[in-house]
């Protein structure tokens, strides 16, 4: 084991923990943690665009994006945060332009910008360009962009390093951040980085779905980390799911598709949109799209033999327009499906693609251990982190701002802490949980498989807890989840060795996993109304008067060891925008 | 050699995305094996499954690791060609294997998969990025303006000028094209094809103003003029990158100083 000592440790090397180290670093010693190489990270995924009212294009302000933002998350989104989002988002923008981001251009050389799903001019009207945009690989090039820029300021990387527990001591009353344990992938060593910053940007957690846009590393690390040492989650019942994921795989194609005027059809060759959301059609926000496209397979409009999706319809764009400005989605599509989109629809369905949910944070990204108290010391911004700007549906392209806008905050807040902090003492062993998990999983003769347990967890989220869910539903998800963790117990893994274990790594990333998916289940089952992305059969309408509030989920241990979750609420930040019906 | 074998009944039940209709074929993966842990010297094993041809490499690799020998290893990450996590060596050539469908390989025949070639093996099919990464950071892989007085708006570009670079900006630091270099594998000292696409892609930023001292870091003994043109790295590159092209376009800078 090993001890290392830093002002600010950053956990995640994607587009929130890139940017918060840009700022750290210059202000404090600051070291970045993550599991893949930087480069690696999902963010490099994202295809359509960030967000920021910069009216390039067209008459555009951000009093507009801060509406949108809002209602896109039908109303749980708290009404001050979306505010500093929407401000911030034109300076993020311009910021990364300095920094060198290529985004596309307009004739008169300022930054280009599009349509995106929820973002409208003037409350609702009509849809807006607001999406700053390079081609469809926008994610790819501020993960570029920002590791780029962590060069040139010189920081300091532990690439391959996975953090598996979060330490927390009792100072005074008050539970205060001492740092974290992290396992080493080359060599099996376990090291503690005591920090009197902790900032987690660990990302999502959407591999618990079988059909997800999610790449397979995004397992809920960070969530699950804090969780354990009794800090709640909020909202987990909210997931996003996309309404364009390629067929049965899952791999994204942007709404950019259709910003760019792309059509969904359903086998009849309609355009089915029209009917559900009269305005914005093919650009109604994502968790409206995903329902109406179920909607049509289960009233048998579905496209295939098996009526099980839609198409994604581009072939009435001109191939120059879909080679400038959507040359990577169309390539997947022939890689894949060996489709040509020029020509021929492509087959979609809804992909489960972002946590809207995740740790609470305040807007500073100070992390939260009930409705109202700061951890000191600990922070956290980007996927992993519920601050709440998503509320119950995230709109397109606020993600990619919400990594750069609170990536930034966490990462001055956190530098700006730990220059006046001193370091709380570590425990006497600080690494003993993991170093436990760790022997248990080396040592364990089980018969349980990893592949297995992870295969059948995820056929449980897809048929239960997605698009649909109902009462029954959900209580078949929890009971199936309480099995899975039980036999989850017995597994044992068949690399017994120290290098580059990634048998070991994949079940611990699964323990986190089904962690998780409880707390999403369980949430879920007690939010008895439907709410942007988590709708409800039984409850079809949206309750504000029971409602209208975040989850927060603790995990309690008895005193003879048993585990359970206990749920709480915290109130909605509302400012000015008072809650209405959602239409589009 | 003990051949592990995934049969039918059991690869039915996967996840996997697959296609009603279509068959499950039986294919050999030939995999280049080494573990210091358990020997010095790498070692050949073949896996026998069954899986649908319009799966990828990487899903094969899934069903080796998830159901045959948890010990195989391999990085990956996105399992779709935009995160650089899985070039190797598969019949030979440089690929990501997230990238190669089983169909586009001849599933007669056994589909071999190695590391890339150039950087040390760690285990299996994990090799040290390290030296591929330092090379890349060597050629101030940033945007470098004089001006310290920001402007509040962005710079201007035109759409021509972003054009200029638009090719070498999509590279994701793969190293298919560094470890498929003849010049690289005779001397690790050469920068490599995926450092000069990096250095391109500012060199021709109109935005950026050290080009002049890109340029004299590629013009070192190590730099551009290393370069035999084999094109390798073009062909490997699974982001479509002319690779080679860039090199050139960087050599002709360098004599004639415009860029
Ligand atoms: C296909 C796709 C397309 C998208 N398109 C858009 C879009 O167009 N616009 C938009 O706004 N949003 C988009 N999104 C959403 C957005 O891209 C993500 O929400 C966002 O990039 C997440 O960034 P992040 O920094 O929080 O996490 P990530 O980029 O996922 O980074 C997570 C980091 O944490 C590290 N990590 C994880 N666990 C550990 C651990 N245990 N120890 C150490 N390190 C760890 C990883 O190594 C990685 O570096 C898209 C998402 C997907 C999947
Ligand atoms: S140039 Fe192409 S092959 Fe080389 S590292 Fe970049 S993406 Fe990979
Ligand atoms: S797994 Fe990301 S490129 Fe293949």
């Amino acid at each position: 084991m090993k001890i290392h000592k830093y002002d600010t440790v950053i956990v995640g090397a994607g587009g929130a923990g890139m940017r918060a180290a840009i700022e750290s670093t210059k202000r404090s010693r600051t070291a970045v943690l993550t599991k893949l190489y930087p480069t690696r990270s999902h963010t490099g995924a994202a295809q359509g665009g960030m967000a920021a009212a910069l009216a390039n294009v067209e008459e555009d302000n951000w009093e507009w994006h801060t509406f949108d933002t809002i209602k896109g998350g039908d109303y749980l989104v708290d009404q001050d945060a979306a505010e500093i989002l929407a401000k911030e988002a034109i300076d993020s923008v311009l910021d990364l332009e300095k920094m060198g981001l290529p985004f596309n251009r307009t004739p008169n050389g300022t930054i280009d910008q599009r349509r995106f799903g929820g973002h409208s001019r003037n409350h609702g009207e009509a849809p807006v360009r607001r999406s700053c945009y390079a081609a469809d690989r926008t994610g790819h090039m501020i993960l570029q962009t920002l590791y780029q820029n962590c060069v040139k300021e010189g920081v300091e990387f532990f690439n391959e390093f996975y953090v598996l527990d979060q330490l927390i001591a009792d100072v005074d009353g008050v539970k205060t951040s001492v740092g974290v344990v992290a396992y080493e992938l080359a060599t099996g060593e376990i090291h503690v980085f005591q920090a009197k910053a902790v900032i987690y940007a660990s990302g999502g957690c959407g591999k618990f779905f079988k059909v997800t846009s999610n790449a397979h590393t995004l397992t809920g690390d960070g969530q699950a980390a804090v969780y354990r040492r009794g800090l709640p989650l909020e909202d987990m019942e909210f997931f996003q799911f996309h309404p364009t994921g390629i067929w049965r795989m899952g791999i994204l194609l942007t709404e950019g598709a259709r910003g760019e005027g792309g059509i969904l059809r359903n086998k009849d060759g309609e355009r089915f949109m029209e009917k559900y959301a009269p305005v914005m059609k093919d650009l109604a926000s994502r968790d409206v799209v995903s329902r109406s496209i179920y909607t049509e397979i289960r009233e048998g409009r579905g496209c295939g033999p098996e009526g099980d999706h839609v198409y994604l319809d581009l072939t009435h764009l001109p191939p120059e327009q879909l080679d400038a400005k959507l040359p990577d989605i169309t390539e997947f599509a022939r890689t894949y499906l060996g489709i040509e989109p020029y020509t021929d629809p492509i087959p979609i369905q809804p992909t489960a693609h972002y946590a809207m949910g995740g740790i609470p944070t305040n807007v500073q990204g100070e992390v939260l251990t009930d409705n109202t108290t700061v951890v000191p010391g600990l922070y956290a911004a980007g996927e992993v982190a519920c601050v709440s700007v998503h509320g119950a549906n995230r709109l397109g392209t606020n993600s990619l701002l919400d990594i750069n806008v609170f990536g930034r905050r966490a990462g001055i807040a956190a530098a700006e802490y730990s220059q006046k902090a001193s370091y709380v003492e570590l425990p006497e062993d600080p690494a003993q949980q993991v170093i436990d998990q760790v022997e248990h999983l080396r040592n364990s003769t089980g018969t349980e498989r990893v592949a297995v347990i992870r295969r059948e967890l995820q056929e449980c989220m897809d048929a239960n807890v997605m698009v649909f869910r109902t009462e029954q539903t959900i209580k078949t998800a929890v009971e199936k989840i309480a099995e899975l963790r039980e036999r989850y117990r017995n597994v044992s893994i068949q690399d017994k060795g120290r290098r580059f274990n990634t048998d070991l790594l994949e079940a611990i990333e699964l323990g986190n996993l089904l962690d998780l998916a409880e707390v999403m289940a369980v949430s879920a089952l007690a939010r008895k109304e439907s709410r942007g992305g988590h709708y409800r059969e039984d409850y079809p309408n949206r309750d504000d008067v029971n409602f209208m509030r975040h989850t927060m989920a603790y995990r309690e241990v008895g005193d003879d060891g048993t585990e359970s979750i206990r749920l709480d609420y915290k109130p909605v930040v509302q400012t000015r925008y008072q809650p209405m019906e959602r239409k589009y | 050699m003990a051949t592990p074998v995934l049969d039918k009944a059991e690869a039915a039940g996967q996840p996997e995305p697959g296609f009603a209709d279509s068959p499950y074929i039986t294919v050999t993966f030939r995999i280049r094996r080494f573990n210091s842990e358990v020997s010095a010297e790498a070692v050949w094993e073949d896996f026998q499954m069954e899986i649908d041809p319009k799966e990828r490499v990487l899903d094969g690799l899934h069903k080796i690791k998830w159901d045959l020998d948890g010990t195989l290893t391999f990085r990956r990450s996105c399992a779709h060609g935009i995160c650089g996590s899985d070039a190797m060596r598969i019949n030979g050539k440089n690929r990501l294997a997230c990238k190669t469908l089983i169909k586009d390989l001849n599933p007669e025949k056994p589909i071999t998969v190695e590391p890339i070639k150039g950087l040390t093996v760690l285990k299996d099919l994990v090799v040290d990025m390290d030296p591929f990464f330092q090379a890349y950071r060597d050629v101030m892989p940033f945007l470098i303006t004089k001006d310290t007085n920001e402007p509040t708006r962005e710079r201007l570009q035109t759409a021509e000028d972003r054009e200029r670079f638009d090719d070498t900006t999509k590279c994701i630091l793969c190293a298919a094209c560094t470890s498929s270099c003849p010049v690289f594998w005779n001397d690790g000292q050469y920068f490599g094809p995926a450092a000069i696409v990096n250095a391109h892609r500012f060199i021709f930023d109109s935005r950026d103003e050290a080009g002049e001292q890109r340029l004299e870091i590629l013009n070192d003994r190590d730099g551009v003029w290393r370069c035999r043109t084999t094109f390798n790295c073009t062909d490997a590159c699974p982001r479509g990158i002319e690779v080679t092209k860039a090199i050139q376009e960087v050599k002709r800078a360098l004599i004639t100083r415009r860029f």
